[in-house]
């Protein structure tokens, strides 16, 4: 279980700056959220700590090492991402075997297909699927791969950019429940983009409250429910979310 | 999980998927006419190659000048040339070498085409800014043009005449693949390859490549047509193969002084141009249905 730390996370795009300073501590184990409304830069800090993003100020730890530092096997073995759309994160001519081996072969990895073999059933699918192309599975199957894909290389801290935003609600259940299991099983810890307070009140014990690129609260996950906000966007957010879920 | 049980498991594989995928697009083009013609007439050029001195009535290279000029007849089919020399042997022959040229330059420019496009449009910036610049220097001259600027300083012949048409026929598929490149180098499946830590080569190779091999193939295809004009041009103007080669524009080239009394001297190797580069064109036209992303899912 490794720690995530981020200070004084700045990056620019061209003109716009689209990160702040933005600070804040993910606990070993810990599930964190990140919520806002579209544009605030959730995604970015993602992006950025995983290092798809280049070019920003600021640090970003896991553990004890700076991602900067960490040479790049290290950094995969570390820290893995599942992605927001499981049609667009999976390779459409690679099949499930293939997703899945690339990330044991780049990383000198052996016996490959016990590993390939066991992830497919961390997630809860048939290990005959590894022959199948992405366009032969479900939405909630692909993502069930994308995660595959994330846990084979034993990472530590696992990103989630919108895990479930682009699932059936039905299938949304299935996949927080495999996430919410492999955190108890594994030990990982989470840092999960959202909009959905409902998924982050299921999934999170922490989250953080973000507009325009800057952190407005950290708050704890029953503050939802309790009211326990304090900054007037924080407040409105929440109770907006809350109204939303009362009238459906 | 429910939700995995009810789909039923996947029939067992016995052949490898990109013979599975040869076979479908296969069968896709045999169904249009158009393609199959293509098919058909490639078919035929391929056959011809091969079998040549069994199909071949004559030694396409033994003149006989007694037999000069003779219009077609059951002796010589499409008869014989200003030498003697039988001209259905020579077409038959000449498809070997028009399908070396095809051949070679496709080797050539396909990959070079590729490498050019994917680099560029990954990693974008400077490189993509060089790559271009020299891509779009090569693209300013007219084709035919640059070609036999070759030819013209590497001395005529048939290896320098594909040297030459491989040099500008690259371009357009590095700039089509560019383009590929460029609508799905920010895709998820690109940043999780990232993730893997798989480096910039590999992940050229293994996850931007098999994205734009099915345009580049398309576009290859439609090239080839373009490719046999412009080796019959070189071959007409004296540039590309040299006599005694059977090549099809040297054949029209020397034909074309007898023209007026002799007109199968150039009709059967302009109809042999014809039939050829219109077979590639639409067996071109048909892969583009064959390999569009939207029949994917039934392969």
């Amino acid at each position: 279980m490794k720690s995530v730390s981020i200070r004084d996370l700045s990056v620019s795009f061209g003109a716009v700056q689209v990160l702040h300073d933005v600070s804040f501590d993910v606990t070993p184990g810990e599930c964190f959220g990140l919520v806002g409304e579209s544009g605030s830069g959730k995604s970015t800090i993602l992006r950025c700590a995983s290092r798809l993003t280049d070019g920003w100020d600021g640090e970003v730890r896991i553990g004890d090492a700076s991602v900067r530092e960490m040479p790049v096997r290290e950094r995969c073995r570390t820290l893995q991402m599942v992605f927001q759309d499981p049609y667009g994160s999976l390779h459409p001519r690679h099949s499930i075997r293939g997703a899945l081996e690339e990330g044991l072969r780049v990383n000198g990895i052996s016996d490959r297909e016990e590993r390939m073999a066991q992830a497919m059933r961390d997630v809860g699918l048939p290990v005959s699927f590894l022959d199948r192309y992405p366009h032969q599975l479900s939405g909630g199957q692909r993502q069930r791969v994308a995660i595959a894909r994330a846990l084979i290389l034993e990472p530590d801290v696992l990103f989630l950019d919108e895990p479930t935003s682009a699932l059936d609600v039905s299938v949304q259940a299935e996949v927080l429940n495999l996430l919410v299991r492999l955190q108890r099983e594994k030990g990982f810890t989470y840092l999960m983009v959202s909009h959905d307070l409902a998924v982050v009140d299921h999934m999170c014990d922490r989250f953080a409250i973000m507009q325009h690129g800057r952190i407005v609260e950290v708050l704890d996950r029953e503050a939802i429910t309790r009211g326990g906000a304090t900054q007037p966007y924080a407040k409105e957010l929440i109770a907006a979310s809350l109204e939303y879920e009362t009238a459906i | 999980m429910s939700m995995t049980r009810d789909i039923p498991a996947a029939k067992p594989r016995r052949m490898p998927q990109g013979l599975i995928a040869a076979r479908n697009i296969l069968a896709f083009l045999a169904k249009a006419p158009t393609s199959l013609f293509g098919l058909v007439v490639l078919a035929l050029l391929i056959g011809l190659a091969v079998f040549a001195p069994l199909i071949a009535t004559h030694d396409p290279y033994i003149q006989d000048l007694q037999n000069t000029l003779q219009p077609p007849s059951g002796a010589h089919f499409f008869g014989t040339d200003e030498l003697g020399r039988d001209i259905f042997s020579r077409l038959v022959h000449g498809s070997r070498i028009t399908l070396t040229i095809i051949f070679l330059v496709t080797i050539v420019v396909g990959p070079i085409g590729l490498i050019f496009g994917t680099v560029s449009g990954y990693f974008g910036g400077k490189v993509d800014t060089v790559l271009m610049r020299i891509t779009d220097i090569f693209l300013s001259f007219p084709s035919l043009i640059l070609s036999m600027a070759f030819v013209a300083a590497l001395g005529p012949s048939l290896n320098n005449a594909i040297i030459a048409i491989s040099l500008t026929a690259w371009p357009p598929i590095a700039r089509l693949a560019r383009a590929e490149t460029l609508t799905f180098r920010k895709a998820d499946y690109i940043a999780a390859a990232r993730l893997q830590g798989a480096s910039a080569a590999r992940i050229i190779w293994r996850s931007i490549v098999p994205m734009c091999l099915p345009s580049v193939l398309i576009r290859l295809t439609l090239n080839m047509a373009t490719v046999i004009l412009t080796a019959a041009g070189l071959g007409f103007l004296g540039l590309g193969a040299q006599p005694p080669l059977p090549e099809w524009g040297a054949m029209i080239a020397t034909g074309r002084r007898y023209m007026i009394d002799s007109w199968w001297l150039v009709t059967f190797p302009g109809l042999a141009i014809l039939s050829v580069s219109l077979a590639f064109n639409l067996l071109g036209d048909g892969l583009r249905d064959a390999l569009d992303p939207k029949q994917m899912n039934r392969r």
